[in-house]
């Protein structure tokens, strides 16, 4: 079966594409899954630093669009997942570098070797979006439960329609379940009835993410060590088609709190 | 009233305005009136101009692109049958046709997404059927009727009345070629902000509970909104 190529996109810029890009990969990678994750950032590579995987770099991207090696040549193997690549993006050019015709070439030439194709899109709606999503049998579209947030990702959701590049599926980030029990935060229900698109998962908030991020160890690694983790291995599950309930998010309990604290202030982490 | 050299419609990346037979100069000098008097329906749009069969050369499409420019107006396409006319404005960088392919990308807030489609014309009514998101603007010199939300950062603009199956959220100008008796109805008007012909409104900061139909219009010289009920 050939590859279906997802395209993760937001708008704004820092919601947590490439955490859930990088999540995701391991999540899908772990179940088995043949996946290529693409860094279609170019000049603003990151993906490869959250996944680890810098220092195994030869080629990239813009290398390979132009010719200056092989595809096969310019992919990392993941060190943990041999079933996982990484396809890095070029750091020193910028996004003039791709046209939409180049991305699709690309995708198609890796479909026979994958289940999923992972594209990790920049912000905004420009150029770099625009040849993210041209291969894109899907979209993800990542919000955080903010207002000005939600309006960029509702702007994105009416191009990808108008380029029929869906179905667009929503997953929330950040999500502080205290906050939006206090209505400082949108609450789930609002954020979908106004994208009015469908909900494919909520990653809450954990400290924890930041410092995987730094490590190059995602979350997903230890599934069922945080919620955060489990919520991008619901999300995988998800995607090849396993209906899985959402997780209900509890008020962190006293001693949690207390732990949070610790772990955030008191220990320096 | 529209004059009658000129005809105007909503198409999928804008508006199409299509300039009868006669004189150049006349002829702009009646756009000019129309667009003038009529700020609120063009502004930060944008415009494909029709001028058949016109032999045109470069001073006089630049003459017709600057005057919309004076009215915040974005001419994009000049179309027409005579290929002297089209060598000109491909001179001038603006495109011949309306394929798909030749819209040009959005850029920036008075680009008009690439929404909608074509439209019958004038008088006729516009059916969209689909909700309109944040930076989508749609303008159509008849009526509008939009089976879906009209979201935040949405606009609709209609020369007549403005009808929603649905939410309202985003901003919505009624009667915007100066038609005061023009309406607005929808199953939730919670719009950013309400407009019609000249009149503007603001929805109340307090959200209603439970939302009801609602239609707003304008009376002795206000738009006031009431709850739908049959035999209106
Ligand atoms: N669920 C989460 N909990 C806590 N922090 C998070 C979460 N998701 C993302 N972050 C943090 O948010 C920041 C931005 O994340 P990320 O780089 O994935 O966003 P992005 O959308 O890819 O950004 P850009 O638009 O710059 O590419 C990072 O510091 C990341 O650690
Ligand atoms: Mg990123």
């Amino acid at each position: 079966m050939a590859a279906r190529a997802l395209t993760i996109t937001s708008g704004k810029g820092g919601v947590g594409k490439t955490t859930l890009t990088a999540n995701l990969g391991v999540a899908l990678a772990m179940q088995g899954q043949r996946v290529v994750v693409i860094d279609a950032d170019v000049g603003l590579r990151n993906l490869d630093v959250m996944l680890g995987l810098e220092n195994r770099i030869v080629y990239d991207l813009v290398d390979v669009i132009e010719g200056r090696c092989r595809l096969r040549q310019a992919m990392v193997r993941d060190k943990r997942l041999s079933e996982l690549f990484l396809l890095p993006a070029a750091q020193t050019r910028d996004k003039s570098a791709v046209q939409p015709g180049d991305m699709v070439r690309v995708s198609d030439s890796l479909r026979e070797q994958f289940d999923f194709i992972l594209i990790d899109s920049p912000a905004g709606i420009e150029q770099g979006f625009r040849y993210a999503v041209a291969p894109a049998d899907g979209v993800l579209i990542v919000t955080n439960p903010e207002v000005t947030a939600v309006r960029d990702a509702d702007r994105v959701i009416g191009l990808i329609e108008a380029e029929e590049k869906g179905p667009a599926r929503l997953v929330i980030n950040r999500l502080k379940p205290n906050l939006v029990r206090q209505g400082e935060m949108l609450a789930i229900s609002d954020v979908v009835e106004l994208l009015s698109i469908d909900l494919l998962g909520v990653v809450p908030e954990d400290q924890a993410v930041l410092g995987a991020a730094n490590r190059g160890q995602p979350l997903a690694f230890s599934e069922n060590s945080s919620q955060a983790g489990r919520a991008f291995h619901n999300i995988a599950q998800r995607l090849q088609g396993q209906d899985v309930p959402f997780l209900t998010f509890q008020e962190p309990s006293f001693l949690q709190r207390i732990f949070d604290f610790a772990r955030s202030g008191g220990m320096g982490s | 009233m529209i004059p009658k050299t000129l005809t105007i419609k909503g198409i999928r990346q804008g508006l199409l305005i299509t300039l009868s037979e006669g004189e150049w100069g006349p002829q702009l000098d009646a756009l000019g009136a129309y667009l003038s008097a009529n700020p609120a329906f063009f502004r930060g749009g944008r415009v494909a101009l029709d001028v058949g069969a016109r032999r045109l050369n470069g001073p006089e499409i630049r003459a017709a692109a600057e005057l919309l420019a004076h009215h915040e107006v974005e001419l994009w396409a000049v179309l027409s049958t005579d290929p002297t006319t089209e060598a000109a404005v491909q001179e001038l960088g603006l495109v011949i046709d309306l394929g798909p392919s030749a819209a040009p990308p959005a850029a920036g807030p008075a680009a008009e997404d690439e929404l909608s489609r074509s439209a019958g014309p004038l008088a006729d009514g516009l059916v969209i059927r689909r909700t309109l998101r944040s930076g989508q603007i749609l303008r159509h010199p008849g009526h509008i009727v939009v089976i879906g939300d009209v979201n935040p950062g949405a606009e609709v603009v209609a020369g007549g009345d403005i009808v929603v199956w649905g939410r309202v959220r985003g901003l919505v100008h009624a009667g915007a070629l100066g038609e005061e008796g023009a309406v607005i109805c929808a199953l939730d008007l919670a719009p950013t902000q309400l407009r019609i012909a000249g009149h503007i409104a603001r929805s109340p900061d307090e959200r209603r509970s439970k939302p009801v139909p609602e239609i707003a219009m304008v009376r002795d010289e206000r738009i006031v909104a009431e709850p739908w009920s049959a035999g209106w």
